[in-house]
């Protein structure tokens, strides 16, 4: 078989097995996987500018929240249906993204994660101080007028599943389709070597730029869809440990991998519902992971595959 | 010179940088006809990497003037200058190794939005005898094929210059011979400007050269002329072993 | 803080946050230092090093409340034990986890944002949600005519600065700190001279570690224990670390003082979130336009 059909077939299977289990599922796991999915692009969206790029950011919660400010608030405070506001959210985490990115693309390595970890923290004071317009730390509710695109009532299970399947799937075609792209190619190139890939002719500010934004795009779509699927919105999404979380699922699932995101956001999300079952300590299974992951696995779970034999794997 | 109506294709004019106090290049002036293979010699520390660096954009001019084909790109950033049609080929080699040969060569080729990327791809590599390796990863290639693909890489861009720095540094002597032919193949379509050490490599393909020695040209001429001048025997080659 | 009269006057109102400037900048001073050393010596960026000082804090109020007798007794044991647990905690941390990844800089920040975890949730399940006071060793205080001022606190700023010059004078007197130096400048070079770089880097991180802990300690009498305290110190020190030059010890120090003073000034006349917001923004700032920091161009 060809590479492009393995590809096709095996991501298809994936979103096929994705779009059967909300039949085959009892319905608290399918909710499960309905978040499990939208934090699954929200990684994604870490994944294109962390394991392709090679940008390491601490900062992405900030966009995160945008998308999820951006959508809720449109609600809100001005009463939009849900759709308008959706793209409000998308439009929120890009332009973040590209905000950040003109400053923090300034520098590099240690100080890009120190001045992204910044950006964030301050987003995050800033929601604070101005809770009168964001609800401050006690957040608010997404009426549910807010929450019915194309008359699908996202409050009910069924509609809510749906909607994080599209979002998913749309996602993971798009992740796919850039990466596999002539610009998806010259990201890796920033990743590998910036000094040759300037020599041959790109510009590495544009090219993480524009890597940044659209990163900041899929971030805004997850926290807009958050926000859409799950009526809450709140200042506890901004906070560092949502910067940690796409790190984390990231390099669990195999940077640099399309569907490494969706295994390490499966496998994570998984792990803490067992662990908080059993210890209400969950944050010490995410330090543990960290620290695990770092040592033993750097590569994750699907990067580690593709070092031994699956060299296909986008 | 024969074509002095005619536009060079790379003109400098009092190119300078200093390093804190030390004027590395000190206003040289060089001018690159078309489809010439132009050599720079001179003997380590005489300011030749510095000097391409300036002529690359991966240095910023602190002084002088650079046209090529008479428009001023003085100015133009390193990419900037690629993509106007000057390629560089570094010292050490530079490759992205952890990506296929195939993708090596194709981000050259798309920088200058070739359509037919295979194509593309295949005729870089065909030229430097690389076809059959397109599928292997470029970081578990040996040195001599790891030079060949920069080389490829060079010449996907379609350059009107290509800078060869040190090309044949830790090649083998059979390598050496390969690679020669194959930058002798390149003229006219191409012109060359080569660093070398290796002085056989320079008689045999320069059609022009020029010296380099303390950041200021102390001459310029043809391998002959070169060869007979003085000046260059006192600088350069009566102080170090010539051949090496 | 103190409470404050209404009618207080401008100049003893500023004489007020002038001295609660000066403590913060002192116990600061010792956490960031701590920071930077790692910093400079092993070129890492040590996220945990708030959890070292919440440890720090943690493990006082455990041995004070342990040992019988008179509060200064339990202080004391806590200032000599604290410290010691935290820097072999770090030690270990440093073998175990750091050293196996290389010192590689990325790897090392989520390394220990990890470990920022796991330290956290063990303060949690071991100590307990609840902040924990520790007496001070002593209750005297100094009278100014317009209001009484601990003096607990000014010895915790005579304390620091003890601390402060050993340390200095460790650096730069004596062989231990030679080898740090050298190690900073080159370690390639330094263990071709038979430095054992594993040991000064397992040194330096604990070091860095019991600094932050001793910070810790002198701070709560101040200010009680509780397992998320380490937070707001990890932030200060970042700041302190990056506007006083990332690596530089000198600039380190001049920027403790200024943003102690700063933050005990500023924390009066505004919102500490909008005090937070600034600094926040200032380190960014800071990091984009003047990598080199404001103070102090080199190590």
């Amino acid at each position: 078989m060809t590479e492009r059909g393995k590809i096709l077939l095996l991501h298809g299977g994936v979103l096929l097995a994705l779009f059967a289990a909300q039949y085959l599922l009892p319905a608290y796991h399918a909710n499960n996987l309905a978040r499990i999915m939208v934090l699954a692009v929200y990684a994604m969206g870490y994944n294109i500018a962390f394991g392709y790029t090679g940008l390491l950011s601490l900062g992405h919660a900030l966009f995160f929240a945008m998308g999820m400010y951006g959508a809720g608030m449109a609600v809100w405070l001005v009463e939009w249906t849900a759709l308008p506001a959706i793209a409000m959210g998308l439009a929120a985490g890009a332009v973040a993204a590209g905000a950040v990115g003109l400053l923090a693309l300034r520098t590099a390595g240690v100080s890009f994660m120190i001045v992204t970890l910044m950006f964030a923290q301050a987003g995050y004071l800033l929601i604070l101080y101005f809770a009168r317009y964001t609800g401050g730390d006690e957040g608010f509710v997404v009426e549910a007028f807010g929450r019915r695109p194309f008359g699908l009532d996202l409050v009910q299970d069924g509609p809510r599943y749906a909607a994080a399947f599209c979002l998913f799937a749309v996602a993971l075609a798009g992740n796919l389709a850039l990466v596999r792209s002539r610009f998806g190619r010259v990201m890796l190139a920033m990743r590998e070597n910036e000094a040759r890939s300037r020599m041959l002719g790109y510009n590495p500010f544009r090219v993480k730029l524009l890597a940044l934004v659209i990163s900041g795009l899929y971030a805004g779509a997850a926290g807009a869809f958050y926000a859409m699927l799950f009526g809450y919105v709140g200042a506890s999404f901004a906070m560092v440990q949502y910067s940690i979380l796409p790190l984390l699922y990231t390099l669990l699932g195999g940077a640099g991998v399309v569907l490494g995101p969706l295994l390490g956001a499966g496998l994570m999300f998984y792990l803490i519902d067992i662990a908080s079952g059993l210890t209400s300590a969950y944050l010490m299974v995410v330090g543990a992971v960290l620290v695990v992951l770092v040592l033993f696995a750097p590569k994750g779970l699907l990067g580690a595959l593709r070092e031994r034999g699956l060299k296909w794997l986008p | 010179m024969a074509a002095l109506s005619e536009t060079p294709l790379l003109e400098a004019r009092g190119l300078t940088h200093a390093f804190g106090g030390l004027r590395a290049v000190d206003g040289v002036d060089l001018s690159l006809k078309r489809g010439e293979i132009h050599a720079l010699i001179g003997p380590n520390g005489a300011g030749k990497t510095t000097l391409v660096s300036l002529l690359s954009g991966r240095l910023p001019l602190q002084g002088g003037l650079l046209r090529l084909e008479g428009e001023d790109i003085s100015a133009l950033p390193a990419e900037g200058r690629v993509r106007r049609g000057i390629a560089y080929t570094f010292q050490i080699t530079s490759i992205f190794p952890r990506l296929p040969v195939f993708d090596n060569v194709a981000l050259a080729a798309q920088s200058r939005g070739a359509r037919d990327l295979p194509a593309a791809v295949a005729e870089a590599l065909d030229r430097v005898g690389l076809a059959d390796l397109t599928a292997q990863e470029a970081g578990s290639l040996s040195y001599g094929h790891q030079r060949l693909l920069e080389l490829a890489m060079g010449l996907a861009l379609h350059p009107k210059l290509l800078i060869l720095d040190e090309p044949t540094q830790g090649l083998a002597a059979g390598e050496i011979a390969r690679f020669t032919e194959l930058v002798r193949s390149l003229v006219p379509g191409i012109t060359v400007l080569l660093i070398e050490h290796n002085m056989e490599v320079v008689m045999a393909l320069a059609d022009c050269i020029s010296v380099l020695n303390f950041g200021r040209l102390i001459a310029q001429g043809s391998p002959e002329q070169i060869r007979a001048d003085a000046g260059v025997q006192a600088a350069y080659l009566g102080g170090e072993d010539a051949a090496g | 803080m103190p409470i404050l009269c209404n009618q207080m006057a401008f100049g003893p109102f500023l004489l007020l946050a002038l001295l609660e400037g000066t403590v913060t900048a002192a116990v600061l001073a010792l956490t960031a230092l701590g920071l930077s050393l790692v910093f400079g010596v092993m070129r890492v960026v040590n996220v945990a090093h708030g959890a070292f000082f919440m440890l720090g804090a943690v493990l006082a109020w455990f041995v004070a409340s342990h040992v019988p007798g008179a509060p200064a007794l339990g202080f004391v044991a806590a200032l000599v034990l604290a410290p010691l647990a935290v820097a072999a905690l770090a030690a270990v941390a440093d073998r175990l986890v750091l050293k196996r990844i290389g010192y590689d800089p990325e790897a090392t920040i989520v390394a220990t944002i990890g470990l920022l975890y796991i330290f956290e949730q063990a303060a949690l399940s071991l100590f307990g949600p609840d902040a924990r006071p520790v007496p001070a060793p002593f209750t005297w205080r100094i009278q100014f005519p317009w209001f009484g001022y601990s003096g607990y606190k000014l010895f915790v700023v005579a304390a620091a600065l003890v601390v402060l010059a050993a340390v200095w004078l460790m650096l730069t007197r004596s062989r231990a700190g030679l080898i740090m130096r050298a190690t900073q400048v080159d370690r390639q070079t330094a263990r071709a001279f038979g430095i054992n770089v594993d040991l000064v880097y397992t040194g330096t991180f604990a070091l860095g570690a019991a600094l932050a802990a001793l910070g810790a300690v002198l701070v709560v009498p101040i200010q009680q224990a509780h397992y998320l305290m380490g937070g707001d110190p990890l932030l200060l020190s970042f700041i302190v670390v990056i506007i006083g030059g990332l690596g530089s010890l000198r600039g380190t120090l001049v920027a403790a003082l200024v943003i102690g003073l700063g933050d005990g000034i500023i924390s009066m006349f505004f919102t500490p979130t909008l005090a937070k917001i600034i600094a926040t923004l200032a380190v960014a700032l800071v990091l984009v336009f003047r990598p080199q920091g404001l103070f102090g161009a080199r190590a």
